[in-house]
């Protein structure tokens, strides 16, 4: 994984609640290999493209400000629903590398820290100011500073925001968590000796 | 020890169920919370390929074999147990890993010619693998299904499935605990899907984030261990990783001498640890709300979130009626999208299809509730209606009873394999552009049933009732033929 420290880029607001990964990546896809590092192109693919594969301009990856944007921005229980890994891999594939909402669903969150994509809690005003924002200035850059744990604005406020220690580490170091877990190996077997004894 | 005050003295703060379970799979904890935890039980399917691939990749080993059940469900077609009939190689491909990577790696398989095939959280409660107090995690956000025997039980994604097999372990932050009290007594007809629906149209498709569910209460005590299932297998769709219910003479009666079950000395300590389980007397929730179940109606969706649900007798609603701009919107969308305009009753809408299936309704109480409303009557004309078994043991059983008979008798498709089939089309089977499904499903979104295809969710017999009357309709209006 590429470490994520902090990145200056282009935010695309996607102004609607309850964002779910079947409209992230749909399922008829996900027995694709990502191997081949395409997922990027299914990537809202009902929401991007008709039927035939016309991109639909309605859609706001589909505008010209917003085609190279890093940065995802939507309302509240964003990534709700299945649990498909793919929709980050989508995300990640098309070049995305944070998403910012008032609420994420669980597993897309957990997802998100597993594949160096950084999901940012902000409170829903901050967030509704923000897509307000992004709308007036179309392509307008955003900061995120992981490290310093703070969002910079289109117009230079800056917004502080909590992440959960141990995801941090592994976005900052880009490692994922089997490694470390695996050197812990010794004090899972004496769980399990202990554990067998005394609820098996 | 006999002494009053003493014994308060040594008895510990009153814990909830979750704190107990959590407690006691706690292998080790950060000093930032962050908790590694033990899991009893892995569910794996054939959406896994990816996880077993980094797996190998890492030149890694499955750690625990004989904790790791594998079952291809939603790669299967529901009209053949035959792998080579699945006609896409990418599709077919999944389930030939699944097979493949059980074989190399040691896990129990239940595969396709095996009668106790079906959908995970089908066969792992069937199977007694799934018991009271245990830890267990799958590859799929409806492994919250589990929670219905006090256990925690929650989806994982796809990396977490590999840290899983890889460790038996996984990473946790400690969620907020959410108590759910339903009580009084539910209307015929009525069941977990509807209790569930009225729940998530209450609380909010994020309600639940952060949280563990427990519901309690009379009318959750009341509901049979399948309308348990049913419940717990829509906590996600509040948001919520996990819900659960503590377990009761019920639960131990539905567990007691299914094939993984402890038997003789070994099920009577565990029916003791059992007993313990349930959430002590004055047990801090760190959220609590309640419902009055004798209110619950049977409940349909006219949207597309789970959030979107009313009782039948409800109309679509406004939204120029709604006073936060966001949610107003976000109204509009999904009239848009489901052909909708606001103040048509619900028990109006004509239906195309009508889907009896998926890991929250397709069990042997599932088929029986739907078959009552089909029995002695026939399908409209211009729907089509399937029935698609939840496991291998429960279209048998079904074909004992009979039901299969009533169905086809009726005109519904009686489907021959066991799987997810249309609550997700990952196999193939789908709608077609702008179709109205009424589905006992779990998920409404967008394009979930096929690209363009509306989904309305609901209870099996109310399923039933949609597909005779040839649009959404309550259930409670029709009689049930002896």
């Amino acid at each position: 994984m590429t470490p994520f420290t902090s990145l200056t880029v282009t935010a695309m607001p996607l102004a609607r609640p309850n964002l779910d990964t079947d409209q992230i990546i749909p399922s008829r896809f996900l027995s694709r290999d990502r191997d081949d590092g395409t997922m990027g192109d299914v990537l809202f693919r009902d929401l991007r493209f008709t039927a035939e594969g016309v991109e639909r301009p309605e859609f706001v990856l589909n505008q010209a400000p917003y085609r190279d944007a890093k940065i995802i921005v939507s309302e509240r229980n964003f990534g709700c629903g299945s649990s498909r890994e793919a929709a980050v891999w989508a995300l990640y594939d098309y070049g995305f590398r944070a998403a910012i909402a008032p609420s994420f669903g669980d597993i897309f969150r957990n997802n998100c820290f597993k594949n160096g994509m950084l999901p940012v809690l902000l409170p829903r005003a901050t967030v509704d100011g923000l897509i307000a924002q992004l709308q007036a200035m179309p392509g307008a850059a955003v900061r995120i500073d992981l490290p310093a744990q703070t969002v910079t604005f289109p117009d230079g406020t800056a917004h502080g925001f909590d992440i959960d220690p141990f995801g941090k580490e592994c976005l900052v170091n880009g490692v994922d968590e089997l490694g470390y877990t695996l050197s812990l190996r010794d004090q899972i077997a004496a769980f399990e000796k202990r554990y067998e004894r005394t609820h098996a | 020890m006999t002494d009053r005050q003493g014994s308060q003295a040594l008895r510990p703060d009153p814990s909830t169920m979750f704190a107990k379970i959590w407690d006691r799979h706690r292998v080790l904890e950060r000093p930032d919370g962050q908790t590694l935890l033990y899991a009893d039980t892995h569910l794996v399917h054939d959406g896994t390929a990816a996880a077993f691939k980094r797996l190998k990749k890492r030149g890694l080993k499955v750690h625990a074999p004989s904790r790791t059940f594998a079952t291809p469900d939603h790669y299967v077609l529901s009209s053949t147990k035959r792998i080579d009939a699945i006609p896409n190689p990418e599709k077919r491909g999944m389930v030939e890993k699944l097979l493949a990577n059980a074989a190399e790696t040691g896990i129990t398989l239940f595969g396709l010619d095996d009668p106790r095939q079906g959908i995970a959280h089908v066969v792992g409660p069937e199977e007694g693998i799934i018991q009271p107090g245990n830890l267990i995690v799958c590859g799929d956000s409806h492994t919250s299904t589990h929670g219905a025997f006090g256990a925690l039980a929650f989806g994982i994604g796809s990396s977490e499935v590999t840290h899983v097999l890889a460790t038996q372990t996984l990473w946790q932050r400690k969620p907020k605990t959410m108590r759910i009290i339903v009580d009084g007594r539910l209307g015929t007809g009525l069941t977990g899907k509807d209790v569930i629906l009225a729940i998530i149209a209450a609380i909010g498709a994020a309600g639940g984030t952060g949280h563990v569910l427990e519901y309690a209460g009379a009318a959750i005590s009341a509901l049979s261990m399948e309308g348990r299932l049913s419940l717990c297998n829509m906590s996600i769709e509040a948001g919520a990783r996990a819900g659960m219910v503590a377990p009761d003479d019920k639960t131990f009666e539905y567990l007691h001498g299914r094939a993984y079950a402890p038997k003789g000395a070994a099920w009577d300590a565990a029916m003791r640890a059992w007993r313990a389980l349930p959430s002590d007397d004055g047990a801090a929730f760190d959220a609590e709300i309640s419902l009055d179940g004798a209110a619950v109606e049977p409940m349909v969706t006219w949207g597309t979130s789970p959030e979107d649900a009313l009782p039948i007798g409800a109309a679509v609603p406004d939204p120029d009626r709604e006073t936060d701009a966001d949610r107003r919107e976000s109204m509009r969308r999904a009239l848009d999208y489901m052909g909708l305009a606001p103040g048509t009753r619900l028990a109006e809408l004509p239906v195309d299809r009508v889907f009896i299936g998926s890991c929250t309704n397709s069990r042997i109480e599932d088929l029986r509730a739907a078959a009552l409303i089909a029995r002695g009557r026939k399908v409209a004309a211009g729907v089509t209606a399937w029935v698609v078994p939840g496991s291998g043991l429960i279209k048998q059983q079904a074909e004992h009873e009979g039901l299969d008979r009533v169905f086809t008798a009726a005109g519904f498709e009686w489907r021959a394999q066991a799987g997810c089939s249309m609550c997700l089309g990952t196999n193939g089977e789908i709608g077609a552009p702008g179709e109205r499904i009424a589905s006992t499903s779990n998920r409404n979104f967008v394009g979930r049933q096929g690209p363009g295809v509306r989904t309305h969710l609901m209870s099996p017999a109310m399923a039933a009732a949609a597909a005779i009357s040839g649009r959404l309709a309550d259930v409670r209006r029709f009689e049930v033929m002896p």
